[in-house]
């Protein structure tokens, strides 16, 4: 198992310098120049241009400006500074990736106690009315897009009932965020539901099920340990990659909630040309993304001890 | 027991995250009744954050602006018509419009209790100008002698000097201006924030000061905490005419308008700059007498990019098809039914609400009349191709009213005319940059200073920053640069709207609309008023106890 960790480590090397320089070079590759932009329809002479373009060393060839950047980053934790305001990229992700990381966890808990909730009560119930009414609320939460429900949820209750303020402060506290935790979580809670409540009805029949029973395990037991351990292993696949959806996603539920979190600085950044902002935010997410994928891998040996790593 | 050991992991791991990002936030009540004024009030506007940080000579955005022109106060500004209002000057004078005399009204200080000197100006005015600063909008000072010395324009130059020659100290309170011309409008230059003054301590680290701007306006700078907000609060010993009449504002960032609009609905905003297009056909009904219609000195329209193959082979365009083309657009539609009466048709190059603005004056070509539109597209030996483009960016929110504006074109002329959209606004500039432009593009224009020379020099003059389409022609730039040696302002603004009235015999752009703002207050303020460039004045605002 130490082995199989250090491998996964090791591995991570090459993905992480592979996605940087894939988004440095799309990034640059995008049509349109940052420098130009800063000036606006109304220009500036080629002089203060030039002048710009050194001071931001994009006056460099672009091999020469990903080495650099690289460099910095990896022996100084340097992720460069904004091209248009000058702050350093940490500073900009320090002050996104609390609140998107407060806002997925929250989305994260609801999606974990209400999807698996809902889940083993259709699992339990396959076929009957409450499993059928779970289908028919998880369909819906699925079809409908996130603005509409995001819109929904402000319409009822920040401007008809009146109970919760219709945007999130810049500094959220934790209640603001319930409503967008819930419409950023509702479509995996309801992923969750389902793949949960399938994998348990699809257990309930399975061989060593009718072996607990017979051997006249408690109930609670045989469907706590038995039941539970064995059917959760597709949901704990999907909960870790979803950790990484909902970090770094979020685009659209932030900007509905005037939320300023990771979603809206990945927006701004591509669309001034922020080469540095993006790169960083990515290797960040990348990070996470590899670590909860080990981590997941790792739980599974934790489920099915009949997993073994190589 | 293994499977409980791994429930109590994650929910360990969710404890340990929660705690990693209790901050808390800190919320607001704006608790009190209606009626009496509290002049400590603060109240909250809407702002996205600053592209930059605030450099005096590098803000020529609006979000960033509106904090510079709260916290700095500069020689003069200038009213609702255009004419100007003396603040930090106590004169500013001139027999030739080329030497000019600034006399300061004694006794200011900066925010940190430095006073407010001749050199206060002089240095910030070189710093600004200085290549080796690279403001984005040092050209402002290329009037002023010595400016190529220290600010040539050519790529790879290198300055000579340090100084403008130009500027010279006489004492505390005086200081002279000599310019290479004579520009009768360099006093309403002088409005704009890179003319503003510097505090003795911004040199020591300039960085420092543009996150955290030590001013001479009515409003202290007090915090900026980014893509959040921004905070000014008042600032007791200024002396100008426009001390605040409140306690001081929190710029408050949106990621849209229509979350502002929210909250300016429930409460949690005070005054709003813009309502989002969503919001434009309820605003009035919601808001009802706090619903705001005001004039905005900004221009929409379309330019002729004259390099493209189309205007230039086999021959140079006639202006009868530019001029036809106009006609065969329906202002008067397309700004009430697309722009649901966010603009106002333009009838001239020069907006409102500038000095020299004349009703009509692009006359019978910003009408729509598509019998006489088809007669001037055949007069002119008809558009080369019979098929035209006008580019835009995707990401401005103008391709309504391109198609629009085609399919007037193309109902009218039968010229099959495209809108050809660039991603973003920043691909879309480097297309006109590149002279790629196959046709037309979009190109709007907001005031720098409220005097119609802005809207006809800056955009029209063969040699102009703004003039991206390569129009050129050789009597308008010699008109031009008479109107610029005119003796006095008067002169020089009227010889400028002769210069307006000509332009139909050119057209080097297609006159769309002018801007409006469409905005609108809280309960809790009154007084909310805005200007020229479309932003609430802050310091006349009043908030209610």
């Amino acid at each position: 198992m130490g082995r199989y960790v250090a491998r996964r480590l090791l591995q991570m090397i090459p993905v992480f310098l592979g996605t940087t320089l894939l988004i440095f070079l799309m990034v640059h590759s995008l049509p349109g120049d940052p420098v130009l932009a800063m000036f606006g329809d109304k220009g500036a002479d080629p002089a203060t241009i030039a002048a710009k373009r050194h001071e931001l060393g994009l006056d460099k060839p672009e091999w020469q400006q990903y080495l650099l950047y690289m460099r910095d980053m990896l022996l100084h934790a340097d992720f460069g500074t904004q091209i248009r305001n000058g702050l350093p990229v940490t500073e900009v992700l320090g002050d996104a990736f609390p609140i998107t990381l407060q806002l997925a966890a929250l989305a994260f808990a609801i999606e974990l106690i209400f999807g698996i909730g809902l889940g083993i009560i259709g699992g339990l119930r396959a076929g009957r009315m409450a499993d059928n009414m779970i289908l028919v609320f998880t369909l819906l939460i699925i079809s409908i897009p996130v603005f509409v429900l995001g819109f929904i949820i402000k319409m009822v209750f920040a401007f008809n009932l009146g109970w919760i303020k219709p945007n999130v402060s810049p500094v959220p506290a934790w209640d603001e965020l319930i409503a967008p935790a819930i419409v950023l979580g509702g479509l995996s809670l309801a992923y969750v539901a389902r793949l949960t409540r399938t994998s348990m009805a699809e257990n309930l029949r399975a061989d060593y099920m009718r072996t607990a029973v017979a051997k006249g395990l408690p109930r609670r037991r045989v469907i706590g340990v038995h039941l539970m351990r064995n059917s959760m292993i597709p949901v704990i696949t999907f909960l870790g990659t979803d950790i990484g959806a909902l970090m770094g996603g979020a685009i659209v539920t932030e900007s509905i909630f005037n939320i300023k979190g990771v979603g809206g600085v990945i927006a701004e950044s591509i669309s001034r040309r922020e080469g540095a902002t993006l790169v960083g935010l990515v290797t960040i997410l990348v990070i996470v993304y590899l670590v909860t994928s080990l981590l997941i891998d790792l739980l599974y040996a934790v489920l099915d001890p009949r997993i073994r790593y190589a | 027991m293994r499977g409980a050991k791994s429930a109590k992991w994650v929910t360990g791991a969710i404890i340990v995250a929660l705690a990693a990002t209790a901050c808390g936030g800190g919320k607001d009540d704006n608790a009190g009744g209606a009626g009496a004024v509290d002049p400590n009030g603060i109240f909250t506007t809407d702002l996205g954050e600053p592209e930059k940080l605030l450099y005096t000579g590098d803000t020529m955005e609006s979000n960033g602006a509106g904090v510079m022109k709260a916290v700095y106060s500069n020689l003069v500004g200038y009213k609702a018509d255009g004419s100007l209002e003396m603040l930090n000057a106590e004169s500013l004078t001139t027999t030739d419009s080329k030497k000019w005399t600034v006399k300061l009204k004694a006794g200011w200080t900066f925010h940190d209790g430095t006073p407010v000197t001749s050199k206060s100006y002089v240095d910030a005015w070189n710093w600004n100008a200085s290549l080796k600063n690279a403001m984005g909008l040092s050209s402002w000072f290329s009037d002023i002698v010595g400016y190529d010395k220290v600010h040539p324009d050519a790529e790879g130059a290198k300055q000579t000097a340090e100084t403008l020659a130009g500027l010279k100290v006489v004492d505390d309170t005086t200081f002279t201006i000599e310019l290479t011309q004579p520009v009768p409008y360099f006093g309403h230059k002088l409005a704009y924030t890179p003319f503003a003054p510097l505090a003795a301590s911004f040199y020591a680290n300039p960085k420092a000061a543009a996150e955290k701007p030590v001013g001479n306006g009515p409003y202290k700078f007090k915090s900026w905490d980014h893509k959040k907000q921004i905070e000014i609060v008042r600032f007791d010993a200024y002396k100008g005419p426009n001390k605040a009449k409140n306690g001081g504002v929190i710029f408050k960032n949106y990621t849209t308008l229509e979350t502002a609009y929210e909250d300016l609905k429930s409460g949690n905003l005070d005054v709003i700059r813009q309502i989002g297009p969503k919001d434009l056909p309820v605003y009035h009904d919601d808001l009802g007498d706090r619903a705001v219609d005001a004039d905005h000195a900004a221009i929409q329209s379309i330019g002729v990019a004259f390099y493209a193959e189309q205007w230039k082979k086999p021959k140079k365009v006639d202006v009868r098809v530019i001029q036809g083309l106009s006609m065969a657009i329906d202002r008067a539609t397309i700004t009430k039914t697309v722009l649901q009466g966010t603009r106002e048709p333009a009838t001239g190059w020069v907006p409102k609400g500038i000095l020299g603005y004349q009703e009509n004056a692009a006359g019978d070509v910003t009408k729509y009349d598509p019998a006489k539109a088809k007669d001037l597209i055949k007069a002119g030996g008809g558009v080369p191709g019979n098929k035209i483009f006008i580019q835009f960016n995707a990401d401005g929110g103008h391709k309504e009213w391109v198609d629009a504006v085609c399919n007037s074109i193309t109902q009218a002329t039968s010229v099959a005319c495209v809108g050809d959209s660039k991603t973003d606004f920043q691909a879309d500039l480097t297309a006109r940059k590149e002279k790629q432009v196959k046709s037309l593009y979009r190109s709007a224009w907001s005031l720098d200073y409220p005097v119609n020379s802005n809207f006809i020099k800056d955009l029209f003059h063969t040699n102009a920053a703004g003039n991206q389409g390569d129009f050129s022609v050789k009597e308008l730039d010699a008109k031009i640069e008479a109107a610029d040696s005119a003796a006095s302002l008067e002169q020089s603004v009227k010889q400028y709207q002769a210069v307006e009235k000509e332009l139909v015999k050119y057209m080097p752009s297609i006159p769309l609309w002018y801007y409006k703002v469409n905005a609108g207050y809280s309960e809790k303020v009154s007084g909310v008023t805005y200007g020229q460039d479309g932003d609430p004045i802050l310091d006349t605002v009043e908030v209610k106890k």
